[in-house]
This record gives C-alpha cells, structure tokens and sequence, in this order.
C-alpha cells in the first residue's frame, strides 16, 4: 500500500506534466519592463533554417551583358529581357526548387513543366503557372517591400525566390483551401470551428480564417474605441475569427503574440512592435498574391490542385515562413537571382484585387460577419 | 474515545435517521437508502432519504433536456460517431446564433435555435432548483443564505447567457457550450473589449475569489487544527473557556493581532464567495454595453497607466495603404 502510495505520488504529477516542453528556454525581453513583452522559444523545438541550395553556376559579368533571352528562345515574355546566360541559370534553379532531377515527382526536371519537344510550348499546365509565378515573385520583391523592410536590416532585404515557399517541392507544403461550407443542417454542422484544427493550433476556434481575410477582405481589426459607438460592431464570433488568423501567423511564424503586439491591448498600434506593421502588410502581400496570381490562373489548375471546395490551393502565412519569424533564417537569397528582382514596375501593381471565384460559395463558408469597427 | 478524523471516524450503523417530519404542503421524501462506507470517510454515512418534490423534479427534467439538447447537437456535428465524439469532446460546441439573427427567438434550430432551446432549458433547471433550495431551507426553518449565495452565481450567468447578449442586442454575444469553446469564448471577448484585466469589477471579481479561497484555507486549517479539542462543534464551544473555539480565535489573534469569531468568519466567507459572481456579472454587463475598450477606459480613469508608446503607426492610416 505505501509502495503503491509512492508510485502514484511519483506518477501523479509526471502525467499532468507530460505535456509540458522540458529543457531550458531562451528568453528575449522586446518591449517595456513588466509588460510581459518577451519572446520565449524552446530551443529544441524551434523550426530550422535547412539546407539551401546554391546557384547553379557563378554568374559574371559578362554573362549578365548578353544577349537577351527573347533573340535566342520563342515564347519568353516574362523574362524576354534577361540575358540568354541567366535565363538558363535561372530555368535551372527553378528546376531544383521546384521538381528536382532526381526526386520522385513524376516528370522531375525540365520536363516537368516543359515539353522536351518543343520548350516554347506552353502546352503543359505547369508552364503557364510558373510564368505566373515568376510574375508573382517578381510583383513581392518589387512592391511588397514594406512587408520585409526594417529591423536593422539595412537597405537590402532578403526577398523571395520560388525555394522561399516551395523549397523542391511542386506544390509548397503548407497551403490552405477553402473549406467546405456548412450544413444547413446540424449534421456534420461544426459552425466553422470547434474542431482539433492544425491551422488554429489546435484551438477551437474557425479553422478557416484565410477564406475571408487572406483572400476576402473581410475586416480583420475587432477592437474598438473606449466606449461603443455605432461602428463597435464586432461580434464576439468574429472576433474568434480573428483570432484563429493570429494562432495561425504566431504558429506559422514560431513567436509568441508578443511578437507584434502589447498584450495590455493588442488592438493598440501605438504600444505595438514595428513587426507588426510588418504582418500588416504580409496580410496584404497574401491577398494579393491569391487573388491576382494563384486565383486569377483559373481553369489552368487542375483537379489535383484544387481543395474540396474547387478553389486552388493558396497560400498563407506559414507558406513561406515555415515555423521562423524570417523565411529560411533571412537568408539573402535573392541577390544571386537579380531576374527576380522586379526592379522594373512589372504589368499588373500590387494592391488591386481580381474578382474572387465562386463568391456566393466563398461568402457562405466565409460565415456571415457584420463588419468590425 | 480516540480522536477521530477523517482516517479514524467511527461509522455507526443501526436503524436508519428518516430526520424531521415534513409539514403538510410537502412531497414524499425518498428513502432512506442505506449506509456507504466510502461517503461516510468523506462526510455522513447515510444516504438520503431525498427530498425531490415537484420543483425538483422540474428541475432535473429540464436539466436533463438541456444537456441531451447540446450532446445530441455535438454527437450530429460529428455525423453521429461515437468515437469522433470521444475524440474531438473537448471541441465540440452549440454555438449561440450569429449575429445577423440578432436577438430574436425566431431563429432556425440548426442555425442556433437549439442553443436557445438549451440555454432557456438549462435556465429553467437553475431557476427551479433555485426555488428548490429557497423552500426547503423555509421548511427546515433555517435561513436562505444558501439560496441567495446560490443567486448571485445564477446572475453572472444570466449576465453571460441572456441579460448582456439582450443589451447588445445580439445571442451572438452569448457563450457557446462546450469544453474549449467556451474558453475560446473567454479570450476573445477579453481581447474584443480591450483585455478584461483592465475592468475594475473583473478586478473585484478576482479579489474576491482569490480572498475565497485564502479565507476558506484558513478557516478550513483552523477548525482542522482544533478538531482535537472538538472545534467542529464550533457554536457550542463559543462561551467557554479553554475551548478549540477559544484557542483558534487566540491563535489568529496572536499571529495576526485580531480575530473573527465563531459566528463572523462564516459570514466573510459568505460575503467573499457571494461578491465573486456579483461584481463579476456587473463587469460583464457593463462590458461592450457602457465600455468597449477596457484598456483605453482604464488609462483614461488613472486606473492603469500608460506606456512609453513604441513610435509604431497603424499603417492603415497612412496615404496610399493598400487595403
């Protein structure tokens, strides 16, 4: 009995502690004293930075000076400018960062996008996405750079390539789809969340938050000024709304909420971090990314790249930070890739928003929400 | 006799304590049923006789229709699997109405009526059971103390359930039913409202709470302390001297300079449990109806202070901000 009495005082207290995370952690003060603002990571758990490749080839000078691409190949209006050397370069890194020789993705290599009969054919599906990709990584670095700008990071911001996000996959891993929309019966009815939902952390809260703020533009902001006026419309569910979006960017990101903002009032931009206005414009940056690149290639994708709900698969926070705070640890990836650049105003600018597809469906599943002050 | 605790206490058996006699206008009582060794370690041994009633009765009929109303809706929202119901239990919600319904009772059962159907039985159930505390301690002849510490919890529910979503004007300010749900629920609303930390009553509220369960530690330790000198039979021994009552008032008032009595201590534990939910459900009522920002209210009233600001600018604010 009083061995017995011993285990269970022994056991006891290791079960209720078993969820817990052991080891010591690191703490990093980022605000005021005394107002919690502190970043704490376990060491052990944290998202690593991994392995990038390197160019294919050094690029010189005169590789650059060139002749341009669109006197050498057909069909090359995206990158008809750049010289014939760095074309190549850069079809060959794609090659790695998307569909790797080697790798057990059917047709891996040129091939995967390409028709080996004739490279100029856009006649495979995969082509015209990358064109649009190509447009798309060019349109950040060239218009989103409020989004990467600050932090003692001089002039010269990372910026993104394909590997930022899809890092030799086809399809990036983490990506989201609309879900499906709710019963109008109680069957199978889990009024959007209420679900262990991996995009939420496994909180209760609306596991599809991106529908409507990462690629609707619902109103994100739920807080309100200090007595009610007629605009504090929140509700209390799409405040949980809200909050599901933020689980999703502080797990997407690997930071605690006091990344952004001061917990005292999180709506409170004066007592905020600058990462914050950073986020804001990612919020942005996303919208745009979906509607105007992934959502308007419309029928191009295909079945396989489409969710339950028949819209393709797009991208959220997590898309390219993948667990840290600055995709692949800031690394400054782009500088070896300066046809990514964008420097020149590309065809479509940033913040205009093409017409969402299937906007009833998407308005349904979005839930209705009255809109936040 | 040795000293008897809760390891030691000799458990009586012999002929069953029917209690008093009921008065006219009462229902039969049930029982008694018989004697349980393990409930006698922890308090009497007998069990019942019970006095159900009408009122109880009621009360455990709606009770029940309440809880089989949000189980039947959590097992649906699983398609009916019992074992996805097991699984995801601490997920699964009724939610309130959203709030296009605003607060209407016409609203569909899939889309939240069954919410109001629940809430409005679950009610019933509290508020009979209510009545059912209030009449039996009429009976007994005894005070309505419990009825009324018992009310106070009722209002911060009501507050939660039904009088605050009603001044909002919308059942989606209501709390949903379920495990994680409802402390999802819990979060937002402080973080809608500009962080609840910052509303005096919820101040109030934790005060009291935690001075709960400081006051009933001490009282709790204090009669345990003096169960040697029989310090349970606490009214009895008030006058006398040398007695467990004298010694626990002597003790606190040596250690602490004053003491309650007897009489007094239960009236602050009363006091302190009663106060929780009673300046808790007027923090709520007043939230969102008469302050949205708890945050900005607080540094505006001098009740917080206000931060060195970080420089930081809402960007939506600024010309040419995407939207």
């Amino acid at each position: 009995m009083k061995t017995l009495n011993k285990l269970v005082a022994i056991a006891l207290p290791a079960l209720l502690l078993a969820g817990c995370e052991l080891g010591s952690k690191e703490q990093e003060q980022v605000g005021f004293r005394g107002t919690a603002m502190v970043q704490i990571n376990d060491p052990d758990s944290k998202a690593k930075v991994g392995d990038i490749p390197a160019p294919p080839y050094e690029l010189t000078t005169e590789m650059l000076a060139g002749d341009r691409a669109s006197t050498a190949y057909e069909n090359v209006p995206v990158l008809g400018n750049v010289s014939v050397d760095e074309f190549n370069y850069l079809m060959q890194a794609m090659t790695t960062w998307v569909a790797p020789d080697g790798s057990n993705i059917k047709d891996a290599g040129c091939t995967y996008c390409h028709n080996p009969e004739n490279m100029a054919s856009d006649e495979k599906y995969t082509k015209v996405v990358a064109r649009k990709m190509l447009q798309m990584t060019q349109n950040i670095n060239a218009n989103w750079k409020p989004h990467f700008a600050g932090q003692g990071d001089g002039q010269d911001n990372a910026g993104v390539t394909c590997w930022t996000c899809h890092r030799g996959n086809p399809v990036p891993v983490n990506n989201w789809s609309t879900a499906l929309p709710e019963p109008g019966k109680i069957t199978g009815k889990k009024y959007g969340g209420n679900t262990p939902a991996q995009s939420v952390a496994y909180a209760s809260l609306n596991f599809d938050p991106f529908t409507g703020y990462l690629a609707g533009k619902d109103n994100i902001r739920v807080g309100g000024k200090e007595f009610p006026t007629a605009a504090s419309k929140a509700a209390i569910q799409s405040t949980e709304k809200t909050y599901g979006l933020m689980m999703h960017m502080s797990q997407g990101l690997g930071v605690n909420c006091t990344f952004c903002h001061n917990s005292n009032n999180f709506a409170k931009w004066e007592d905020s971090r600058p990462q914050r206005v950073n986020a804001w414009y990612g919020i942005r940056m996303v919208r745009d990314i979906n509607n105007n690149y992934i959502t308007a290639l419309g029928d191009v994708w295909p079945a396989n790249r489409r969710g339950p709900h028949g819209d393709p698969l797009k991208v959220n926070c997590a898309t390219c930070h993948q667990g840290l705070n600055k995709p692949l640890g800031g690394a400054k990836m782009l500088k070896d890739y300066p046809a990514l650049k964008g420097a020149a105003p590309v065809a479509a600018p940033a913040p205009v928003v093409a017409a969402a597809p299937a906007p009833t469906d998407t308005a349904a599943a979005a839930e209705a929400v009255k809109p936040a002050a | 006799m040795a000293y008897q605790n809760i390891f030691t206490q000799v458990q009586l058996r012999g002929e069953l304590e029917a209690g008093v006699p009921l008065g006219p206008d009462n229902d039969a009582r049930f029982g008694p049923f018989g004697t349980s060794w393990l409930m006698g370690k922890l308090g009497g041994a007998q069990i019942g006789p019970v006095y159900l009633g009408k009122l109880g009765l009621a009360s455990l009929l709606c009770g029940f229709i309440a809880i089989e109303i949000m189980g039947l809706n959590m097992a649906a929202s699983v398609n009916w699997d019992p074992i996805q119901f097991v699984r995801q239990f601490f997920w699964l919600a009724l939610e309130p109405p959203p709030a296009k319904y605003g607060f209407t009772f016409n609203v569909p059962l899939a889309e939240g009526g069954w919410w109001i159907a629940a809430g409005g039985f679950l009610t019933a159930a509290i508020l009979l059971w209510w009545a059912r505390t209030y009449v039996r301690a009429k009976e007994l002849g005894m005070g309505t103390h419990v009825a009324w510490a018992f009310a106070s919890a009722i209002w911060l529910y009501l507050v939660l359930g039904f009088i605050r979503p009603m001044m909002m004007g919308s059942w989606a300010e209501a709390v949903p039913f379920g495990i994680f749900p409802h402390l999802d629920w819990t979060a937002a609303f402080s973080i809608r409202y500009g962080n609840l930390f910052y509303n005096p009553f919820h101040a109030l509220s934790i005060a009291f709470l935690y001075g709960s369960t400081l006051l009933f530690a001490m009282h709790g330790a204090t009669i345990l302390a003096v169960g040697r000198y029989g310090g349970e039979r606490e009214i009895e021994q008030i006058t006398d001297r040398g007695t467990a009552s004298e010694r626990a008032a002597l003790f606190w008032r040596w250690t602490m300079g004053w003491n309650a009595t007897m009489e007094s201590i239960h009236r602050w534990a009363w006091w302190f449990a009663v106060l929780t939910t009673l300046t808790g459900g007027i923090g709520i009522l007043l939230t969102g109806t008469v302050v949205d920002n708890w945050f900005l209210w607080a540094v505006d009233h001098g009740f917080a202070r206000e931060y060195p600001a970080t420089g930081v600018v809402d960007p939506a604010t600024l010309p040419g901000a995407p939207q």
